[in-house]
């Protein structure tokens, strides 16, 4: 083993005396709620409505088939607000005179939705629209209820790729213009790769609360994971399937956000070199 | 014969006159080295001449055609005048190989096999075919001025407009560079560069011409301009550069 010097030395005897310092505060507070807890008064009551094994073990398939039906919504919905977010994006950046309605509607677009809880947008577009008397596979909630979070979510992503744009330093459109290419062309091979790459951490933010949201359908028909826990619970007149539900959402928003995170470190990193 | 006439051209920007009535002439095939202080306009001559920035008054004649005239369409003529940036600016999301080559593709309308040879063919002759599938990140900056340079030769431009080139380098990157720019000139690239490097526009250049206040002072052939500049205000300016080294 080589020779430590005198600053690794005092190095390490930092690093292991702030080992014995975190184990000990974790474990403190482990012991702390485990004992703690079920001293509270309602503890058996609580522990019987939510944390019950039998009912986890009885509802967790079902629950587990109804979330393909939140991925399902989510993976048709993403690219809409992709693809939705972009050109609105694009409008609000434009110059040209013809396009001037496009603008003040992207614009119009970004204040009004974004101004409005999405959950209102799946009451309003999800009952409001096949109220309007439509003939039957058009009055499915899928798709008033797509269209309600496709809406929502647009105009916040919008402002993600619009930020992401004018990040783009103006040099490099003039490097692109100087060379002969045209507006647009110098929009979609230099400057949106760039912009869209810059943005990928916030968009991956997107990404999980819209995985979360998809659950907002619930209120207006499909069933999925949130309505098949609902039914369960007057079902059995028991919680646990709330946090069965819950378990399902976090074993896949957890590692996408330590996805994020990384990309996110991973550009600071880039960055700062 | 003349590649480039200006025409009193003038620009402001707000209330701040950068070009002011000014006139000049380059030569098919001539090198012109424009000095001055920072702010005497330099930069922005280069790009009103690239339609970059759009001129206030006056004519800019590229062979026999008005481009400074507002109603054209400015992406056609800027294939043809080349721009070299004192930043590089680069795309970084592009190889080496891909930003010499976007231009010549998606403008010029060549297939992508006959642009990339020609692109190495480039390359290869100013010492970078090592680097085609480099990102510019990776590369030092005077390997980066040298891509940049190449990407806008990639275009055939009649016109090569050259802004400071050597000004964010390290000084031991400047020579690569230069010899690049004497490459072309052996080549008789018509060439219009903005510099500080006043040993090289000494060196190199057909004529020398000093800005003061976006107007030209004197324009003179090196030899006459460094050694008996005939106005005061150019004296003025070399003796201050005299004494600053």
């Amino acid at each position: 083993m080589p020779k430590l010097n005198r600053r690794q030395l005092h190095d390490q005897a930092i690093r292991r005396r702030s080992l014995v310092i975190s184990s000990a505060s974790l474990f403190a507070v482990c012991a702390g709620l485990v004992l703690l807890v079920p001293m509270a008064p309602g503890w058996t009551a609580v522990k019987n409505s939510f944390f019950n094994w039998d009912v986890l073990v009885k509802t967790f398939p079902k629950l587990l088939s109804a979330f393909v039906v939140d991925l399902k919504i989510f993976l048709w919905s993403a690219p809409l607000i992709f693809v939705l977010s972009l050109a609105i994006a694009l409008a609000r950046n434009t110059r040209r005179p013809a396009l001037f309605p496009l603008r003040l509607f992207g614009a119009l677009y970004t204040d009004v939705l974004r101004g409005v809880p999405v959950i209102l947008l799946v009451y309003l577009i999800g009952f409001g629209i096949p109220g309007l008397g439509l003939p039957r596979p058009y009055n499915s909630p899928y798709i008033w209820g797509t269209v309600a979070l496709v809406l929502g979510y647009s105009a916040y992503v919008a402002e993600v790729f619009r930020a992401g744009i004018e990040s783009v330093h103006a040099s490099q459109s003039a490097a692109a213009r100087s060379l002969g290419l045209s507006e647009s062309a110098t929009m979609r091979y230099v400057v949106l790769p760039q912009a869209i790459r810059r943005q990928i951490p916030a968009l991956m933010n997107f990404v999980i609360a819209l995985l979360k949201d998809v659950a907002l359908l619930s209120f207006i028909g499909p069933i999925e994971i949130l309505r098949q826990a609902n039914v369960y619970k007057s079902l059995m007149a028991n919680f646990t399937p709330y946090v069965g539900a819950a378990i399902i959402f976090l074993c896949v928003t957890i590692p996408v956000t330590r996805y994020a995170d990384y990309l996110l470190a991973r550009q600071r990193r880039e960055r700062s070199v | 014969m003349y590649k480039l006439r200006l025409k009193s051209v003038s620009k402001s920007f707000g209330s701040t006159r950068v070009i002011n009535n000014l006139s000049l002439e380059v030569e098919t095939g001539e090198m012109v080295c424009l000095i001055g202080a920072s702010g005497s306009g330099k930069s922005t001559l280069l790009r009103c001449i690239n339609l970059l920035e759009p001129v206030d008054h006056g004519e800019i004649w590229l062979d026999d055609f008005d481009i400074a005239e507002p109603a054209l369409d400015p992406d056609p003529i800027r294939k043809r005048i080349g721009l070299v940036f004192q930043s590089f600016n680069l795309f970084p999301h592009l190889s080496v190989l891909e930003n010499i080559t976007l231009a010549p593709c998606k403008v010029n309308g060549k297939s992508k096999k006959d642009a990339q040879d020609h692109a190495i063919e480039l390359l290869e002759r100013f010492g970078l075919a090592d680097k085609a599938g480099t990102y510019p990140d990776h590369l030092s900056g005077g390997q980066q001025q040298r891509v940049a340079i190449v990407r806008t030769l990639a275009m055939q431009p009649e016109l090569l407009l050259l802004d400071e080139i050597t000004s964010a380098l390290d000084p031991e990157l400047v020579g690569e560079v230069l010899d690049v720019v004497r490459t072309l000139k052996a080549q008789q690239m018509t060439m219009v560069l903005a510099t500080h490097e006043m040993a090289f526009a000494r060196e190199a250049a057909d004529r020398v011409c000093f800005l003061d206040h976006g107007s030209v002072v004197e324009i003179a052939s090196p030899d006459q301009l460094f050694t008996q500049p005939a106005e005061a205000r150019t004296r003025e300016f070399l003796a201050r550069l005299l004494a600053e080294r």
